[in-house]
């Protein structure tokens, strides 16, 4: 398919973009296969924006007389209006950028196409391989292998060829095992904490469906996990009701008598639809320029989404605290194991792991606890909040997690060695993005689309020190304990960074932001120089000690 | 009273065991074992309320709210015992008379010369020559010299120099209780200017044509603008309620060139009772989101903060935008038109912005213009329907207006927190009373301290390292967001649950960023040596061996700087689940969680050696040690770490 055969009407002048606390810009629109250009000829003021179609999540169309008017919703929020004269300039404009947001293969998506301008130094996707984790673990245990065993993917479509097991189960018991569990996700190592070798597994629900199935393998699998004597938990992100209704089609959960070593604790994390609904409440919220205070809080407590927030951070602090409090081993799952457990063993590894705090440490994290365990992202993340179309697998799951971090962020400020411009950059790229990164909904998909050889890494353009220099946090030091976020209520804020990003002013803030900046810049430089000068005078000491002697 | 507990609010497992001590102006509760006894120390002057509950097992509670928001949980095994400190305490925390107050025992060990200069620390007069007054159009009126018109006023008071004593009497006559227009800010660069008073007793029809005049000087002291605004900050419907009672508002058809506008904004018993619901949000025990957000709203206490904001912001515009003269006034003009009126200067002026400045405006705007601090924050016994949050919510708007301004600020949250916290303390003289003239006869300048004077001499805990002179967030008028910008004003979790610092961000970005300042100031002198010192040394080649010496110490010196390396942070109670863990008989409760912090503590000083991983010589391990949790070195009040109030207990 050709994309110039969407566009109907590549060029249109005189168009006016409003944008909230910005004049109206006059400029010119053009459209290309992925990107809505709009340049304004201004002398003084000369300005681009480059929006991609994939960031467009609705479009509506108004018209006065023959001055059309689009409205344009990005999937990072954003709300722009472009003013089009002309009636049918306006209709072509409209239906091609509609079409070309909505393009059905991937394929086509602007990653295949994109050709970076920078150099590339290392290359993304070959930064977090499953053996270099697995190195790192073998420096502090041998309980645990690597396995190959879903190679070709054949044992499990959504998880990654290799994956890391205890030592003492062979393959041919993991193949049992991954009958067991739902859509074959058995359990494997998420986590191991070096301070008291205990671990964090995730999986998927057991299939003991209404008669209560078993299998030895399964619960040999997951004993191997405990010290002799000890207990384990096993945290199953949803309401025991859920759970047990579960078993009516052929899931379920772990039963006392199969596994009377592991204590199960339940909690209740929402899913899908309710998430997404959860979201488009509290983002038309806060686009609402009308209502007084009291609506305002009315509908931030309606939309939920900071119960969903608090829910998440709470479990995701119970499996630290079994794991580190109460030297226990952990296994979290849910349902399929892809969704509200990937949060909770990502959240628990920022709160005990200081190397997840990291800018490293939180791309691997993303990229093993997300994008290798498979975590759907091209199904959940297809709509954002202003999307009409009502579909059954879109959930802001990965944005969640992104505010959770950014609580626990705003909690130990000084502890993170990113800022909060590098979690709204991955909410972005999670969305729409010129990388291939987030393509695909597991590592099957990746492979089978040949995302590592046909298109860019995230990983590759953000490790660069022009861009890391953006997202690094001028407070951090290295804080090698244990962070406990406080969970409640008032401790947790909305996330303005993207939930009023576009409605309200920033200058005075990023001023703030930039101050401290230079405050830390300032301290760094007197220390260099400090450290110059007491060099420069030991050296000349010892040189007239050398002259003395002599 | 010994074996008391002392519950901690947020973990029901942990009580601290200890003695109660009842002084004749503290509560005390000193805990047991730990070699750092652990004091807690309450003003009885904070005492809000004092609840005995039923009898237990255990013990019998008893429940102490105090007016900085802190709310002591106590278990006294005795029911006798607790009665008799209930019965105690309920005398205390209501003294009848001034001189029983803590101001007049409290001794900071300042001679004569020192509590007076303490006192000159703010001067009005001074304040009112930087706003460029006495000129052309406004002037010092001597007309209250002895309290003789109105005695809420100050014996000073500016008024515009049209104004004759006929007129300024005749208008007092006028208003209620006497309080005539009079200024409160003055901007030299229009010539624009806020004045205040109260209600005029107009009635449904009656009018003054020495008030007339009045307004009438006002407008024209203003000769760029051809009228006046007058802003009645009560809603409209209490404004007409109050015509039955021969009092009212200003009828546009009677004063020439005024324009006349509401901005609703309740009264103090609406206030009282939304804090009290807000309060109780912030008291429940692990509430979900739903619960506190949706008692916040109910509380409506935010949207109170945003009335008296949106006021000051059209004062604020029409005095810096428009060039026009405003009047402000309530129903008696010391309550929300004090807020009202230091909001928009606040705003206006940049210096009211720094400290001093700030100590100026709550001097000026509140002290002198007689706002009822003793009716209002009840230090002495007296009607509870007077009690009212107003000051409160004036140091919220300032809050509100930091988080809108990072930068422009010279005082940080806990400059606003301190004020508050001695609002209610009466540990010094300046909120004593209800009026000027009170306080002159009660001598309170010669018998107590001013807070003020202790503020400065610790100002450097107060600053807010964001703050630069030349930024340009500390130039000119701010400008709020004003109409949809709600999400703007935020719960204060710092004020309303300062004392659960378990709620708080774990490391403070203030104190940090203090400290890095601190060192690059250390830094720089440093560098002076040194670059000294190696001028000396490529002069002369000599005393290397002490020049030497002297620099390790430094060096050491330097290391030691701003460490503070308490992270005391342990998880809450995130599942009840937990406790019931069978396996884990032996330790459970709160030996494990002392046992915990052991462990913790010990986890830190080994895992040093992992963050240090700097080479000595560079001196950036000066940095890794400089943790930012302030936890530890909060001046705080109440915890009797002032030395001084210490030494005067001692005595």
């Amino acid at each position: 398919m050709e994309f110039a055969e969407l566009i109907k009407t590549p060029r249109a002048d005189n168009v006016v973009l409003h944008r909230p606390f910005y004049l109206a810009v006059e400029g010119t629109l053009c459209l290309t296969g992925h990107h809505l250009i709009f340049s304004s000829r201004r002398q003084d003021n000369a300005e681009e924006l480059w929006l991609l179609h994939s960031n467009i999540d609705s479009i509506e169309k108004r018209f006065v007389g023959s001055l059309g008017t689009i409205i344009i919703k990005c999937k990072d929020l954003r709300i722009i209006q472009l003013d089009i004269p002309g009636m049918e300039e306006c209709l072509n404009i409209a239906s091609s950028i509609e079409a070309l947001s909505t393009l059905d293969s991937v394929t086509l998506m602007y990653p295949f196409f994109y050709r970076p301008m920078f150099e590339i130094i290392e290359d993304g996707w070959r930064s977090f391989l499953p053996d270099q984790e697995f190195e790192l673990l073998t420096s502090v245990t041998d309980e645990w292998r690597l396995s190959c065993i879903n190679k070709e993917f054949s044992v499990c479509p959504s998880y990654p060829p290799v994956v890391i097991v205890p030592k003492s189960i062979d393959d041919e018991a993991l193949r049992k095992v991954a009958m067991f569990r739902h859509g074959s996700r058995f359990p494997v190592l998420s986590y191991y904490h070096k301070k008291n070798g205990m671990v964090m597994m995730r999986s998927s629900q057991p299939l003991t469906g209404t008669n209560g199935r078993r299998c030895k393998e399964d619960e040999k699998l997951i004993n191997a996990t405990l010290r002799p004597g000890k207990r384990g938990y096993i945290i199953d992100t949803r309401s025991l009701n859920v759970a047990q209704q579960a078993r009516a089609k052929g899931g379920g959960f772990e039963q006392e008598a199969h596994y009377p070593q592991w204590r199960r604790i339940h909690k209740c994390i929402e899913r899908f639809n309710i998430l997404q609904e959860s979201l488009i409440k509290l983002v038309e919220a806060c686009n609402d320029q009308s209502h007084n205070m009291d609506r305002w809080l009315s509908k931030l407590e309606a939309s939920n989404w900071l119960t969903h927030i608090k829910e998440i951070l709470t479990a995701a602090c119970l499996a630290a605290q079994c794991i580190d409090r109460e030297g226990a081993s952990v296994l979290v799952h849910g349902t399929e194991g892809t969704d509200s457990t990937l949060q909770v063993t990502s959240l628990a590894q920022i709160i005990l792991d200081p190397r997840c705090r990291t800018i490293r440490g939180f791309e691997s994290l993303v990229v093993r606890e997300w994008l290798q365990a498979g975590h759907p992202f091209q199904q959940r993340c297809a709509q954002s909040a202003y999307s009409n179309s009502k579909q059954k697998w879109e959930a802001p799951v990965f944005l969640l997690f992104l505010d959770c971090v950014w609580q626990i962020l705003r909690q130990f400020p000084c502890s993170f060695e990113f800022n909060e411009q590098f979690l709204i950059m991955l909410f972005e790229h999670a969305y729409a993005s010129q990388f291939g990164t987030f393509l695909g909904n597991n590592e099957n998909e990746r492979s089978k689309l040949k995302l590592p050889q046909k298109t860019m890494s995230l990983w590759s353009w953000v490790n660069r020190s022009e861009e890391l220099s953006k997202f690094q946090n001028p407070l951090f030091e290295a804080n090698s304990l244990v962070i406990w976020p406080s969970v409640a209520p008032q401790s947790l804020q909305l996330w303005e960074g993207v939930f009023l990003r576009w409605n309200r002013p920033s200058k005075f803030l990023d001023e703030a932001n930039e101050e401290m900046f230079n405050i830390i810049k300032y301290n760094k430089e007197l220390q260099a120089k400090v450290n110059a000068l007491r060099r420069q005078l030991a050296e000349m000491e010892t040189d007239d000690r050398m002259q003395e002697n002599l | 009273v010994e074996n008391v507990r002392l519950l901690d609010r947020l973990s029901s497992r942990k009580a601290a065991l200890g003695t109660l001590y009842l002084t004749a102006t503290h509560v005390i509760f000193v805990e047991n074992g730990s070699e750092t006894r652990k004091e807690t120390w309450v003003l009885h002057s904070q005492i809000s309320s004092i609840e005995k509950q039923a009898t237990t097992a255990s013990g019998c509670p008893l429940l102490i709210r105090c007016k900085n928001f802190q709310v002591i949980q106590l278990i006294i095994p005795q029911e006798r015992d607790c009665h008799d400190v209930y019965i105690s305490l309920i005398r205390l925390a209501r003294p009848v008379k001034y001189e029983e107050l803590y101001c007049f025992s409290f001794n900071p060990k300042l001679d004569k010369e020192e509590r007076e200069q303490g006192w000159k620390l703010v001067d009005l007069n001074e304040e009112y020559n930087r706003m460029g007054i006495p000129n052309n159009y406004w002037q010092i009126s001597d007309v209250n010299r002895d309290y003789g018109v109105c005695d809420s006023y100050p014996t000073e008071v500016y008024v515009p120099k049209s104004a004759t004593a006929h007129i300024i009497v005749g208008s007092s006559k006028f208003r209620s209780r006497r309080r005539f227009p009079a200024l409160s800010y003055y901007c030299k660069e229009n010539n624009a200017s806020i004045c205040r008073s109260s209600q005029p007793l107009s009635g449904f029809s009656a009018r003054c044509l020495e008030d007339e005049q009045m307004l009438q000087a006002i407008r024209k002291a203003n000769p760029g603008s051809d009228f006046l605004y007058v802003v009645d900050t009560r809603p409209k419907l209490n404004a007409m309620a109050n015509r039955a009672a021969g009092k009212g508002y200003e009828n546009e058809d009677n004063y020439s060139n005024i324009k006349f506008q509401f901005i609703g904004i309740e009264n103090i018993h609406v206030m009282r009772n939304s804090l009290q619901k807000m309060l109780e949000v912030c008291e429940l025990k692990s509430p979900s989101m739903s619960d506190f957000l949706w008692g916040l709203e109910n509380s409506g206490w935010l949207k109170h903060i945003k009335a008296i904001m949106d006021a000051g912001i059209f004062i604020a515009k029409a005095v810096a935008e428009e060039g026009v003269s405003v009047l402000v006034h309530c129903s008696d003009g010391w309550d929300r038109t004090a807020q009202v009126c230091s909001v928009a200067s606040l705003l206006l002026d940049p210096y009211y912005r720094t400290m001093k400045g700030f100590m100026v405006l709550i001097e000026k705007d509140w002290v002198s213009f007689g706002h009822k601090f003793n009716h209002r924050y009840g230090n002495l016994d007296g009607d509870p329907k007077e009690i009212s949050p107003v000051i409160d919510q004036f140091i919220e708007c300032v809050w509100q207006l930091m988080e809108q301004y990072p930068c422009a600020f010279e005082f940080n949250e806990r400059f606003l927190i301190h004020i508050q916290h001695h609002v209610y303390s009466c540990q010094f003289g300046n909120f004593l009373c209800n009026s000027q003239k009170e306080r002159r006869q009660l001598k309170i300048q010669e018998r107590t301290y001013s807070l003020w004077a202790h503020l400065w001499k610790n100002r450097a805990d107060y600053l807010n390292p964001l703050y630069r002179s030349d930024h340009s967030q500390t130039q000119g008028t701010l400008h709020p967001q004003m109409a949809p910008c709600n999400f703007l004003y935020k719960f204060w979790s710092g004020m309303y649950n300062r004392f659960e610092k378990g709620l708080h961000p774990r490391q403070s970005v203030t104190d940090y960023l203090m400290a890095v300042k601190e060192e690059s100031q250390q830094l720089e002198e440093e560098l002076e040596v040194l670059r000294e010192r190696l001028a000396n040394l490529q002069k002369s080649q000599l005393n290397y061996n002490e020049v030497n010496s002297k620099q390790q110490d430094r060096s050491k010196q330097l290391g030691l700087s701003t460490s503070n390396n308490s992270l005391a942070n342990t998880p809450q109670e995130y599942s009840n689940d937990l406790k019931s863990f069978p396996s884990r008989s032996p330790s459970q409760g709160d030996e494990e969680d002392s046992a915990l912090i052991l462990t913790q503590d010990n986890l830190k000083s080994s895992d040093l050696d992992l963050s240090a991983n700097s080479d000595q010589e560079s001196g950036v391990e000066d940095l890794s040690c400089r943790s930012p949790s302030g936890g530890g070195c909060l001046p705080s009040e109440d915890s009797g770490k002032d030395s001084d109030e210490a030494v005067f207990l001692a005595a």
